[in-house]
């Protein structure tokens, strides 16, 4: 641990404005963004202790309703989301290389690989929506137990993901503003990197729910 | 890359960023996906769950190492990291003396 | 003590003197200080306890007689559901902490501010809209929330009382209390001043910073839990509801996770400031001090693991019964280890018994009656008679109200001087606490006879060989208001009309003490570099008079 030295020396008096600590400290933001992401992971953690135990309780439901979601369309998503973290690393290179028009080119695509995330996913809830199939729908209320309750978990859990995909997108965009604006800058890309820090963890979180939901047999 | 000079806060990128190894890494995400595909077609009884989440432990170690630069980081962030998710882990197990003897 | 090494006119401007972009009130509601901030919530703190000790009052004067005194059973349910919610979300959980720990968290380590001051300010504005979100649901169409403040489902689900406004308070209180135990976790790892190894922070810093590990960790379940409730109030999915093939068992699971390490969030501040005051009151080193820093991470990583023993009866299998009894007596392992140190502190050492030490005295006493009381519900067979009774409400208020919020006191009265420059009056206060201590004990210890006869918790109504016990208890609850109204009225007056206290008047060494009462905005006119523990009473004149 190198903590031990003090950030405090390099601190400039602000005079007549309220104290800004103009103290930079790019080693500080990216613990509290990893230390933000384990509150995430966490946050998912719970969900993911719901589906082990109904899993285990109702494991043929889960298995029969598990075939009505088609493998290609999250196969689709899989694609989609990697490849989007990928071109999230690439945005960073790029500026860590003073290329800034690559970056924002990268970071587009970032941003419209989300939007194609979304897209797959909307056909595909509504797909299921149109069979009656949503909670509370009346084709649901037909089925057992142990299949609305994978149902439950499936759209809490991509419902949940989905979001986390919608704030990604946001987080993305401001950054881009900020390359654009200059406020993100070769020489000061902590916050590109943070911002390229949540997406991947959306990603590692499809990499989990995929297998758990679409590859049942 | 070393972060012993820190006195600034500002991180000196001593590696070199490289897309190279990247794309790397996203070639073989993807081949991992296929190959999580493929197995879930076969039938391995009780150790599908098991071989499904591996290759996805191993997918998300490369996203977690390379992508998310872990493996450059201080090991004030790695042990943060494993002392997390050993936590998520034993609450698993815990919840599990309840749910599966139940 | 010497109260005057530094004069505290003119040759310094202190944080509240200080004019930035904004003054009057938006120069503390727009200010990221963390000394300002740390006022906000506490000020914040004071008004909540004050509502929620209003409601407990009420409580006890319905239980006067059986049946209806005052109000009916629907109203009460709501009470004690609120007076729950209050007293647990908006003052034991954030009090210390983001209290105390907002204003001398930094000061202690020899920062400026917390690394990121923003976010801190967000986190308090996040804490003032989950509170007033709570307290606006009172008034809602469906009344108030009537499930107890655990929210057990499947209750939760069907009662037709306002539940998603209350719980999307209780959220965002999470989510404030996250982003403080993130802001802390990076503040102690990045700005400690020089020469501050991990073994040479205060003992308070540790208590924070293993109490904001578990913010970290523990508060996105009870986030997650709280979200599937409205989820399932909104769409009835059916993951909690039995009726749907849901097991009402996990949301048991899934709230205990975080609500079990909760209470260690709530006592381990505690435990750390108790951890500041002995020392600087037995002139002495602390004893032990790698022990005790240890065992609050100790507590914070056992007490994660614990959350089963308030499930004994709820039908789980009998192995992990067990396993969370085994597990639950282990804590008691490192809060031995912190008792037997503070004793062994005070041993040999020159003692002098002012207003905070003997706040520290009352609770070592209550918080001993309430552990070992927590001992007799670890062990599965004595939790089965007793659950849900009057003995777990008295426990509960032995470990959390004569625990945290006894220290919570003592806390004020011991950074009072530091905090706001002058002196309240030491013998009324005194006078307070022993009215405090007398009438806690009427009150609670009295639940502990009432639940071990069988008189179960959250009854509006009671048999009638009870009803002495209940008068004696609400006879109780009388003294102890009056001795808590008797100690804030002396606070407020002593922050009116009081003397100047100087910049050290217990003789502590820890850095706050090294800093001009009240602290100038920066904390520090040169960040200083430290030689010594915290404790080490020998080197008392190079550490203070070494004043900034």
């Amino acid at each position: 641990m190198s903590t031990n030295s003090s950030t405090n020396v390099a601190h400039e008096e602000e005079h007549g404005h309220e104290h800004v600590h103009d103290l930079r400290d790019d080693y500080g933001s990216k613990l509290g963004m990893w230390l933000f992401l384990f509150t995430e992971l966490l946050l998912f953690g719970g969900l993911f202790l719901l589906y082990m135990a109904y899993r285990f309780e109702y494991f043929p439901e889960f298995q029969l309703s598990a075939k009505s979601l088609k493998i290609w369309m999250g196969g689709l998503n899989t694609i989609i989301l990697l490849t989007s973290s990928l071109t999230m690393v690439l945005s960073i290179i790029a500026l860590q290389r003073r290329k800034i028009k690559a970056s924002i080119y990268w970071l587009i695509t970032t941003i419209s690989f989300a939007f194609g995330f979304l897209v797959v996913k909307y056909f595909e809830w509504s797909d299921k929506f149109s069979h009656g199939i949503f909670p509370g729908g009346e084709e649901l209320a037909l089925k057992t137990q142990g299949e609305k309750i994978f149902y439950g978990l499936y759209f809490s859990m991509t419902g949940l993901h989905g979001l986390h995909v919608i704030i990604g997108m946001i987080i993305l965009t401001f950054i881009l503003v900020f390359i654009v604006k200059g406020k993100v800058s070769p020489d000061r890309f902590v916050l590109l990197e943070n911002g390229g820090l949540y997406w991947h963890l959306v990603d590692l979180i499809w990499i989990f729910l995929f297998p758990l939901f679409y590859l049942l047999h | 890359m070393s972060h012993t000079d820190t006195n600034d806060g500002k991180i000196a990128h001593a590696h070199d960023p490289r897309y190279g190894i990247n794309i790397m890494i996203w070639i073989t995400l993807l081949s991992l996906t296929v190959i999580t595909i493929a197995v879930a077609g076969i039938d391995l009884g009780n150790y599908t769950l098991l071989v499904a989440m591996f290759i996805a432990a191993i997918k998300s170690a490369f996203v977690i190492n390379y992508f998310m630069h872990i493996k450059f980081e201080d090991l004030l962030f790695k042990l943060f990291l494993v002392g997390v998710i050993l936590v998520l882990l034993v609450v698993f197990v815990l919840t599990g003396f309840d749910v599966f003897l139940r | 003590m010497s109260d005057s090494t530094v004069s505290t006119n003119g040759d310094y401007v202190n944080f509240y003197q200080y004019k930035g972009k904004h003054t009057g009130i938006l120069g503390w509601l727009l200010s990221v200080d963390h000394k300002r901030i740390g006022l906000l919530y506490l000020g914040s703190m004071v008004t909540f306890f004050l509502v929620g000790m209003t409601l407990g009052f009420f409580m006890r004067l319905e239980l006067w007689n059986p049946g209806q005194d005052i109000m009916g059973p629907q109203t009460y349910n709501a009470l004690f559901t609120l007076h729950g919610i209050i007293m647990i979300f908006l003052v034991i959980i954030p009090g210390i902490p983001a209290g105390f720990g907002n204003f001398f968290l930094p000061i202690q380590i020899g920062a400026e501010d917390v690394s990121f001051p923003r976010l801190n300010l967000f986190s308090w504005y996040l804490y003032t809209i989950g509170g007033l979100l709570a307290v606006a649901s009172l008034f809602l169409s469906g009344g108030p929330i009537d499930t107890g403040w655990t929210f057990y489902a499947p209750y939760s689900l069907r009662t037709g009382t306002e539940v998603i406004m209350p719980l999307m308070a209780a959220f965002i209180l999470g989510f404030s209390s996250i982003l403080t135990g993130v802001n802390f976790v990076t503040t102690v790892h990045r700005l400690r001043a020089p020469g501050m190894t991990f073994f040479k922070l205060p003992l308070f810093i540790w208590a924070l910073y293993s109490t904001a590990w578990i913010q970290i960790i523990g508060t996105p379940i009870i986030g997650i839990t709280i979200l599937l409730v409205v989820v399932e109030r909104l769409f009835g999915v059916g993951l909690f509801d039995p009726a749907m093939g849901g097991d009402p068992i996990l949301f048991q699971h899934l709230f205990w996770i975080y609500s079990h390490p909760a209470v260690y969030i709530m006592i381990l501040p505690a435990m750390g400031v108790v951890s500041e005051i002995i020392p600087t009151f037995a002139r002495k080193t602390i004893f032990g001090y790698g022990a005790i820093a240890v065992s609050s991470i100790a507590i914070a990583f056992v007490g994660t693991l614990v959350w089963g023993h308030h499930m004994f009866t709820s039908g789980m299998s009998d192995e992990s019964r067990w396993v969370y009894s085994f597990l639950t007596f282990i804590v008691a392992l490192p809060s031995g280890v912190k008792i037997f140190n503070w004793v062994a502190t005070m041993y040999k050492g020159s003692i002098k018994a002012e207003t905070p030490f003997l706040y520290v005295m009352a609770f070592i006493f209550l918080f001993s009656i309430g552990g070992l009381t927590g001992l007799v519900l670890g062990s599965l067979a004595t939790d089965v008679h007793l659950h849900d009774t009057y003995f777990v409400v008295a426990h509960f208020h032995y470990v959390m109200f004569g625990g945290t919020i006894f220290i919570f006191f003592a806390a004020l009265h011991y950074w009072f001087p530091k905090m706001f420059g002058k002196m309240y009056n030491t013998k009324i206060a005194n006078i307070a606490l022993a009215i405090m201590v007398v009438g806690f004990n009427m009150l609670y210890f009295t639940f502990f006879i009432l639940g071990y006869l069988g008189m179960p918790r959250r009854y509006y109504d009671y048999l009638p060989e009870f009803q002495g016990m209940h008068q004696f208890a609400t006879v109780g609850s009388w003294v102890m208001i009056a001795g808590i109204l008797l100690m804030f009225i002396n606070l407020f007056l002593g922050l009116k009309n009081g003397k100047k206290s100087g910049n050290n008047p217990w003789g502590g060494m820890t850095l706050e003490w090294t800093v001009p009462s009240p602290p100038p905005l920066l904390n520090f006119k040169k960040i200083p570099t430290v030689k010594y523990g915290p404790y080490e009473y020998e080197h008392y004149d190079e550490v203070t008079n070494n004043v900034n």
